[in-house]
């Protein structure tokens, strides 16, 4: 059956909904991999371990809403602080020894972080999948010929929203020029006065606080169980390559292109497909364009 | 003010200082030449702590500062402008020098540091927007200059500040060092160009090979046979 008509008696404009689910699913894409280009931007470091974080989310979401009953929504108040702080307990426990170390124990470092936190949340909550039910994730809108529910709108908004304000702030802030700065050169940014052990630290915890919001954000759009993060940060890395690492405009447009290749090559081939999509996506830009889609803009782009 | 006291530093196995000593008055230009590779760059980057010595101790107005932080050393006044300029290229220039007032005694008095700067370098101000990276190599120094002054130094130390300029902004660069000088900033200057080097700083030292050979007034220094033959072609 042609899916557009499982959602019901109302007409559904196909393109205008693969339209509206791509911007809708890559504002989500975007905000998880902000986080993921952030911290390779300044730090040069590529953290495996960023679905872990954001699976860690989506628990966060599940058991505030199975517990407490609270909508994931009002989560987010407590996820961001949260997971800021357990960013910077992650850098000082974990990142911290390996910031200056090769490429290789960095990347066992944090797989071995991402194998840790699975297995964590499999002894804690079990395998088994959970479904976050608020009742936004119930209240179909129909608009213009499309579909969607309130959670995937509200998700966008507010992933967008994040997004946007982590652009302000590493554009307009004083911390944020600073980070910048200690990407492009390191050692001027001492012989300026700045510590940069704490600019790592305050780089890695807005990497993990952004993507755990995004985990809180789509608990009620997704099921949650122990390796769910795995299958965000596949597709984060192809967000980051096609933008360009460590370019954060680079990466708000990588998510919708991949956003967009996955809507369309779910509808029209099978969701089973989408995969499939994105890595010959992922594998031609390597081939093609390794600085990413945008050319070569090089360090230009570091931190922001 | 700024001493340094029986400074050995390496690189790895290869040794680049021997025991070097010596002392930065209070609101002098000190100026430390010798050819490529003899140290003096290193003896710089001992002083704002990227190197550690192995031996010997870095003090300033009696405070040991070989154990502090090369970032906590600039809140201390003690400044560097890198060889090669190091700007942050992808910033504009108004970023790059609030970049320098990042300490909090600096940030304090940003703005009036600012205007200092604007004033010292006039071209800054007319290329406040401009990215650093596009300046010509003049520019870019005096942004390099004018951003270690924001950081409010008590000791301002150029590594090769004329390497690579056209004579005339050679002239420039060393006519706003005596400006910065004449306004009391104490600075410690490392230069390929010996005789205009000697001729601007009231005491200088020579470095031979991470050895210090000679050591007296500049005046005194240009005056001396061993450094005509070595290093002015005499």
């Amino acid at each position: 059956m042609d899916p557009a008509r499982r959602l019901g008696r109302a007409q559904i404009d196909v393109f205008a909904q693969l339209g509206v689910s791509t911007i809708l699913l890559g504002g989500i894409y975007a905000l998880i991999a902000v986080g993921l280009t952030l911290i390779f931007g300044i730090m040069r470091v590529v953290n495996f371990a960023h679905g872990e974080f954001l699976m860690l989310g989506m628990y966060l979401g599940f058991w505030a809403f199975t517990l407490l009953s609270m909508d994931p929504w009002f989560v987010l108040f407590v996820s961001i602080p949260l997971f800021f702080g357990i960013g910077v307990l992650t850098y000082v426990l974990v990142m911290k020894g390996v910031i200056h170390a090769s490429h290789n124990v960095q990347i066992f470092t944090t797989v071995g972080l991402s194998t840790a936190l699975q297995n964590t949340a499999l002894v804690l909550w079990s395998g088994d999948f959970h479904t976050v039910r608020p009742w936004h994730a119930l209240r179909p809108i129909r608009m213009l010929g499309t579909a969607f529910n309130l959670s995937q709108v509200v998700a966008f908004v507010i992933a967008l929203t994040l997004t946007v304000l982590l652009f302000a702030f590493m554009r307009f802030t004083h911390t944020g020029r600073v980070m910048r700065a200690t990407a492009q050169d390191r050692d001027a940014a001492i012989l300026m006065g700045i510590d940069t052990d704490r600019v790592y630290r305050i780089t890695f915890a807005l990497g993990i606080a952004a993507v755990g919001a995004a985990g809180v954000l789509v608990s009620p759009l997704y099921a949650v169980y122990p390796t769910a993060g795995l299958q965000f940060v596949l597709l984060s890395y192809v967000v980051v390559v096609l933008g360009g690492l460590g370019d954060m405009v680079g990466a708000l447009i990588g998510s919708l292109i991949v956003a967009a290749v996955e809507v369309a090559g779910s509808y029209w081939f099978g969701t089973a497909w989408k995969e499939i999509f994105y890595f010959l996506l992922f594998i031609g830009v390597l081939v093609f364009r390794p600085a990413g889609l945008f050319g070569q803009r090089g360090a230009e782009n570091l931190g922001v | 003010m700024l001493r340094l006291e029986g400074i050995d530093a390496f690189y790895g196995d290869l040794q680049a200082l021997y025991d070097v000593s010596l002392e930065v008055e209070q609101g002098r230009v000190f100026a430390l030449v010798g050819a490529n590779a003899a140290g003096k760059s290193t003896t710089l980057r001992v002083i704002s702590g990227l190197v550690t010595p192995r031996r010997g101790r870095v003090v300033l107005d009696g405070q040991d500062l070989t154990t502090v932080p090369a970032h906590a050393r600039v809140d201390l006044g003690v400044v560097q402008v890198p060889e090669g300029r190091r700007l942050f290229p992808f910033m504009s220039v108004t970023e790059n020098l609030l970049l320098g007032a990042h300490t909090p005694r600096a940030r304090a008095e940003r703005d009036a540091t600012l205007k200092y700067v604007y004033t010292l370098f006039p071209v800054l101000a007319e290329r406040r927007g401009q990215l650093a990276g596009s300046l010509s190599g003049g520019e870019q120094q005096m942004c390099a200059i004018g951003r270690a002054l924001m950081a409010r130094p008590r000791v301002l130390m150029l590594d090769e500040p004329t390497l690579g300029l056209a004579p005339v902004l050679v002239k420039r660069i060393f006519d706003t060092v005596r400006t910065i000088n004449a306004d009391g900033m104490t600075i410690m200057l490392v230069e390929q160009n010996v005789r205009q080097a000697l001729t601007l700083a009231q005491r200088a030292a020579v470095l031979e090979s991470g050895h210090l050979v000679l050591h007296g007034q500049g005046a005194a220094l240009l005056a001396d046979e061993r450094l005509k033959r070595a290093y002015l072609g005499m």
